[in-house]
């Protein structure tokens, strides 16, 4: 057993003994130890993925660990980087959760399954046989439902969530079964190195893709099977919700890659056809454009970031799409470079979803409410927070120097570079999708200022936002970290790039390893270090220079401005025009703050406004009271789902009549299937 | 295209600029050097003066080529142009308004009114002249004033 | 190559000069220019240095609690403008800074700069602050997609979406400006300049009436040096933006990588001069506009963005038919 191999075995050895430990100790220090053991397994978790992105292979098959088939595992640079990154949520998650789990979290079901649940997230991206990744993949559906449920007593929305999400994970996992089943039965055995030899006929090879997609795809929250997501991830604990938000959905991502790109490639010899990566780049322009759109109306904190994870997986998958589009054109470098893009936003989108899942928790915690309508003035009471919410929602608007600034940069460049290899479809597609993303960043600008500057800033417009105090130490740390990768990838990306460049060469092995964003020459001078040259393409940027030189700019203003300056700061009174002074309550909301953008996408949006007047008995003309109620619904959801779950629904109320409670009738019912079966199969041959 | 005909026929409007004013400058408008931003309040005024105001920063007068400029702030102003009695409703809001004009700051009391009540003085809702209320540097006679005379006191502050 | 690096490190300081000191005067050539069609005499060019003059030795004023994002905002504001500055080939495609950000990193600069100034807007707790951020950034959210689409056009033929190779590969070949991709980008790019600098049809710099303010309703606390830096960045936003629309559509006189001093001087002349001319055309077109209302201005940017797309479209199908 090799360096990865090891590491992960320790990891998971980890995972279980705090598993089992966590029931046994005093609820008192149950979460210090369920905590620790999460965040040391994830630590170790992390870097056996780091090993396996580095290059050491690692695979093993324990035949006795499950009957019939037993389990296969397997980490080449691919499943490493998924490793990894589950691996780093946890170790945030795990310390955040020592202080969180002190808001009557301290329960045994929840401390014991949150460690397993990573243990299920580490265990996916390194199965390597079908059955293998079924059983983890249920395995991390199970206990991430467990942890939804979590606060169930609590509040009544829960339970409702938890339904929706049980509902939509497992018809997920019935589509990916499907899928799968069908591309073992092809094969011939259901191990990865089997699935990847088989030749399958087109027709066959172009349902398990769809079916596998459409599996994937609802793990990973992308428009329309995306409605388990808002919900879901706003209900759970907020440390749960970062597991998710930043782990588990890049399962889905991960399924469609490994299934697209790698095990379907013996039966795409030739080239996999152009529509299917057309079709995932459509899928993830409709969830980017609809996530952050629903993102920037949303006054719920918690829906808000879960609206953004359903537009970030849009953005990676865009760059799947892409990639597996420019590889069926015979564009390896390009594919590389989109594929590379698509990976560096996965680690991105973990990192800064991590920390601002953990802030938002942190204000829920301190608050008792996520509505931003009645939050603000957290920036006096709750400074470290604020400042880390500050740093994440700089890099999920995707600004300078923020890390998710570098992975869209490189989205653009792939998308922009392309078009003379891409064809008549391409020439359609590619600046829709350039569109597309520019538009999704812009309004992630709008939606991240309104949830920072609205929660955050200002005065509190409530008590409980009054009263609000700084996080223990533990959900700072956990935090912090969380804070310490989004700098360190916003500033260095040059250094995990050979590890992406790796993975991507996993999945596409006609393009090298070298080619996609090379970081320049070590020995060169120092800016070309950290400077982002593309191979192939005339396209540089450099994180570390615009962050230095943005710095220096200000600290060189600063001086001169005090150097100037001929009288100090005076406070004063906030100018109210004279009168006032003004309430708290005068502040722009986080709803009106998004008013305009509801109302410039109005037709796709379709908010729903009511206003009721009630007037005074004596005259209609004095008003005693006007309630205004304005909703904006997820239209997909209605429209989509409101027919199918209306349609079970009265399937279910006719059946009901066939069970009245008379077992007389049961027995009747078993006797005529058992007689009907008999003849059925006495008459057929 | 008639806008452009318009604009070519009539060519400039603003009447050659008058001598410079003589006269005593507050000393604080030594630290201005040519730029003076004015916030405009209407303590209670008849809108005599605003007419005047208005007509003092039109074509005509041109007050901004002096380097005048009225603005929507008082954080923005170096002074408050005031009209008008105060009334009481507007004693608080002046003195707030004079408040959050940063240093250095100016006051120029602009008509009759403004300077001693006028034809108001006296009455039940006034509460007195604009120094009554917060130290005025200049003032403008006349109800109302002419516009010259309000650009002239404008020009003292400026220095052009 | 090290003289090179010389000539292109002196070219970029010049740049950054010209365009520190040169901002407040463009914004003072342009009231003047609107002041004479109205028939004024107007304030004098070098007025808007007065008032930064005088605004720099005035007390800046911080109204009760508000916290770092509103000290911070106009800094930030005003050294990302700076560094775009330095950044943007105007005077010479050689600046040592060109491969540190292409034209979507300078795009999301100058967001930065506004989101900081949104945010200080927010800060202050007020209803006009909170109403000019809010309308600040969905002006900018739907500028972007049409500026990175323009990018787009104007890249596919220079291969890379640095803003010293796009004006370099113009150079070369001066007639492309004239084709229909080039065209079409051009106007797309000139409406968003006008959007994110807040211009009238869009926004109105000089109004007095906060309902209708866009950018002037989030600066309404600042005083003093604070707003000092503001109206500086806003200048020096208006600068650039117009003195790359002169760089990337009419690439004369920009200095290229390997040219002398003479080149350099040639450089400044004439981004002075283009710049000098765009301020004006678009002081005269503000003359004969009125400001649009908030909400048809979403229609307006969605027309440009279309024009974007179809400089896209052109410079595919033109360059596959050629």
């Amino acid at each position: 057993m090799n360096v990865p191999g090891t590491l992960l075995t320790v990891a998971l050895g980890l995972c279980l003994a705090t598993a089992l430990l966590a029931p046994a100790v005093p609820a008192r220090i149950r979460p210090a130890l369920s905590g620790l053991g999460t965040a040391a397994a994830g630590a170790v978790g992390a870097a056996a993925g780091g090993a396996a992105m580095a290059g050491h292979a690692w695979s093993a098959w324990l035949p006795d660990l499950l009957p019939l088939a037993g389990v296969r595992l397997a980490l080449d640079p691919l499943g490493g980087l998924f490793v990894a990154v589950t691996g780093g949520v946890a170790v945030c998650a795990g310390v955040y959760g020592i202080g969180y789990a002190r808001h009557g979290l301290s329960g045994r079901v929840v401390q014991a399954t949150l460690p397993l649940f990573v243990a299920s997230m580490l265990l996916v991206p390194a199965a390597a046989s079908v059955s293998t990744l079924l059983v983890a993949w249920e395995l991390m559906a199970i206990t991430s439902l467990l942890l939804v449920l979590a606060e169930h007593g609590r509040r009544t929305a829960v339970g409702g969530a938890g339904l929706w999400y049980a509902v939509m994970t497992h018809l997920g996992l019935i589509a990916i079964l499907a899928g799968l089943a069908g591309l073992a039965a092809g094969a011939h055995g259901e191990a990865f190195d089997q699935l990847r030899a088989a030749h399958l006929p087109p027709l066959a090879r172009d349902a398990v893709f769809l079916a596998t997609f459409a599996g994937f795809a609802s793990k990973a929250g992308v428009v329309p099977l995306h409605a388990w997501l808002p919900r879901a991830h706003p209900e759970a604990p907020s440390h749960v919700s970062a597991l998710m938000s930043a782990a588990m959905v890049n399962m889905g991502v991960y399924g469609i890659a490994r299934v697209g790109l790698d095990l379907l490639r013996g039966s795409s010899e030739g080239g996999a056809p152009a529509w299917w990566w057309l079709l995932v780049l459509a899928a993830g322009g409709v969830s980017a454009m609809y996530g952050i759109l629903q993102a920037a109306v949303s006054a719920d904190l918690k829906r808000l970031l879960g609206y953004s994870t359903t537009e970030n997986m849009g953005l990676v998958l865009m760059g799947l799409g892409a990639a597996g589009f420019f590889a069926t054109r015979g564009a390896p470098r390009l594919a590389a470079l989109a594929l590379v893009a698509a990976l560096l936003h996965v680690v991105n989108h973990a990192a800064f979803k991590t920390l601002l899942f953990q802030a938002a928790g942190s204000v829920l915690y301190a608050t008792g409410t996520r509505d931003l309508d009645v939050l603000g003035g957290l920036r006096a009471r709750m400074p470290y927070t604020t400042a880390l919410f500050a740093i994440g929602a700089l890099a999920a608007s995707a600004l300078p120097p923020g890390n998710g600034f570098v992975s869209e940069w490189l989205l653009l460049q792939s998308l922009v570079h392309a078009i003379p290899a891409s064809g008549v479809a391409g020439a359609v597609a590619l600046p829709l999708a350039v569109g597309v993303v520019a538009l999704s960043a812009g309004l992630a600008v709008a939606t991240f200022v309104k949830a920072f500057g609205v929660g955050f800033l200002a005065r509190p417009r409530s008590p409980e936002a009054d009263r609000a105090v700084e996080s223990p130490p533990s959900m700072l740390g956990g935090m912090g970290l969380a804070a310490l990768c989004c700098a360190a990838l916003a500033l260095g990306p040059t250094v995990i790039v050979p590890g992406l460049a790796r993975a991507v060469g996993t999945l596409l092995p006609g393009a090298a390893p070298a080619t996609g964003p090379v970081s320049g020459p070590v020995s060169g001078p120092a800016m070309e270090t950290v400077t982002l040259h593309l191979s192939g393409i005339a396209g540089t940027m450099s994180p570390l220079l615009i962050a230095a030189a943005v710095v220096a700019a200000i600290i060189l203003l600063a001086g001169a401005v005090r150097m100037l300056a001929a009288r100090g700061r005076r406070v004063a009174r906030l100018w109210d025009c004279g009168v006032g002074p003004m309430s708290a309550r005068m502040q722009y909301t986080a709803t009106s703050f998004a008013e305009p953008l509801q109302r410039v996408f109005d037709d796709v949006l379709r908010p729903e406004t009511d206003v009721d007047v009630t007037p005074k008995q004596e005259s209609a003309y004095l008003v005693e009271r006007i309630r205004f109620h304005a909703l904006v619904p997820d239209r997909i959801e209605r429209r989509l789902y409101g027919p199918v779950l209306a349609a079970v629904d009265a399937v279910g109320r006719r059946a009901r009549a066939l069970a009245n409670g008379s077992v007389h009738r049961y027995l009747a019912y078993g006797f005529w299937t058992l007689t009907g079966l008999l003849i059925l199969l006495a008459v057929i041959p | 295209m008639s806008l452009w005909r318009k604009i070519r026929k009539t060519g400039r409007v603003a009447e050659p600029a008058p001598e410079r004013p003589t006269g005593e400058a507050p000393p604080e408008a030594a630290e201005l050097r040519g730029s003076v931003q004015f916030r405009h309040v209407d303590a209670g005024s008849c809108n005599g003066c605003e007419v005047e105001i208005g007509s003092a920063f039109g074509p005509v007068h041109d007050a901004e080529r002096y380097g005048a400029r009225l603005v929507a702030s008082p954080r923005h102003a170096d002074a408050l142009l005031v009209t008008g009695p105060v009334t009481r409703n507007m004693e608080v809001p002046l003195r707030r308004t004079y408040e959050a004009v940063p240093q250095p700051r100016l006051v120029i009391a602009v008509g009759d009114c403004a300077r001693d009540c006028g034809v108001f003085a006296g009455a039940y809702g006034v509460a007195g002249a604009v120094s009554d209320v917060v130290p005025v540097d200049a003032e403008v006679p006349g109800c109302p004033p002419e516009p010259e005379a309000i650009v002239a006191a404008l020009r003292r502050l400026t220095g052009r | 190559m090290s003289g090179d690096l010389m000539s292109g490190l002196i070219a970029t300081v010049l740049q950054v000069v010209l365009v520190i000191a040169g901002a407040p005067l463009l914004v003072g050539l342009m009231r003047q220019v609107r002041a004479r069609m109205e028939g004024r005499a107007g304030a004098g060019v070098p007025q808007p240095w007065r008032d930064l003059r005088k605004l720099l030795r005035k007390e800046p004023t911080e109204p009760r609690d508000t916290g770092w994002p509103f000290r911070l905002a106009p800094l930030v504001l005003a050294g990302t403008a700076l560094v775009v500055a330095a950044v943007v080939p105007l005077v010479s495609t050689a600046s040592p800074l060109d491969s540190a950000a292409d034209l979507f990193a300078v795009t999301a600069l100058l967001a930065l700069g506004s989101v900081a100034l949104a945010l200080g807007g927010l800060d202050t707790g007020t209803a006009f602050g909170g109403m000019g951020a809010s309308r600040e950034v969905t002006v900018l959210a739907l500028v972007e997609p049409t500026i990175l689409v323009s990018v787009f056009a104007l890249s596919v033929r220079a291969g890379s979406t640095n803003l010293g190779a796009i004006v370099n590969v113009t150079e070369a070949d001066p007639m492309r400006v004239l084709s229909p991709a080039s065209l079409l980008a051009a106007v797309a790019l000139a409406v968003v300049t006008i959007a994110e600098t807040g211009r009238i049809p869009v926004d109105n710099p000089s109004t007095h009436l906060e309902l209708t303010m866009i950018h002037e309703a989030m600066v309404l606390e600042y005083s003093g040096p604070d707003l000092a830096l503001i109206e500086w960045a806003s200048a020096a936003r208006l600068t650039v933006l117009l003195g790359l629309l002169g760089s990337l559509f009419l690439p004369w006189g920009v200095a290229t990588a390997g040219t002398g001093a003479l080149a350099v001087l040639i450089g400044v002349a004439a981004f002075a001069v283009k710049t000098a001319a765009l301020g004006v055309l678009l002081a005269v077109g503000e003359v004969f506009m009125a400001k649009l209302r908030l909400f048809r201005i979403p229609e307006l940017l969605a027309g440009s963005f279309l024009l974007a797309l179809l400089a896209v479209a052109a410079s595919f199908f033109l360059a596959g038919g050629a």
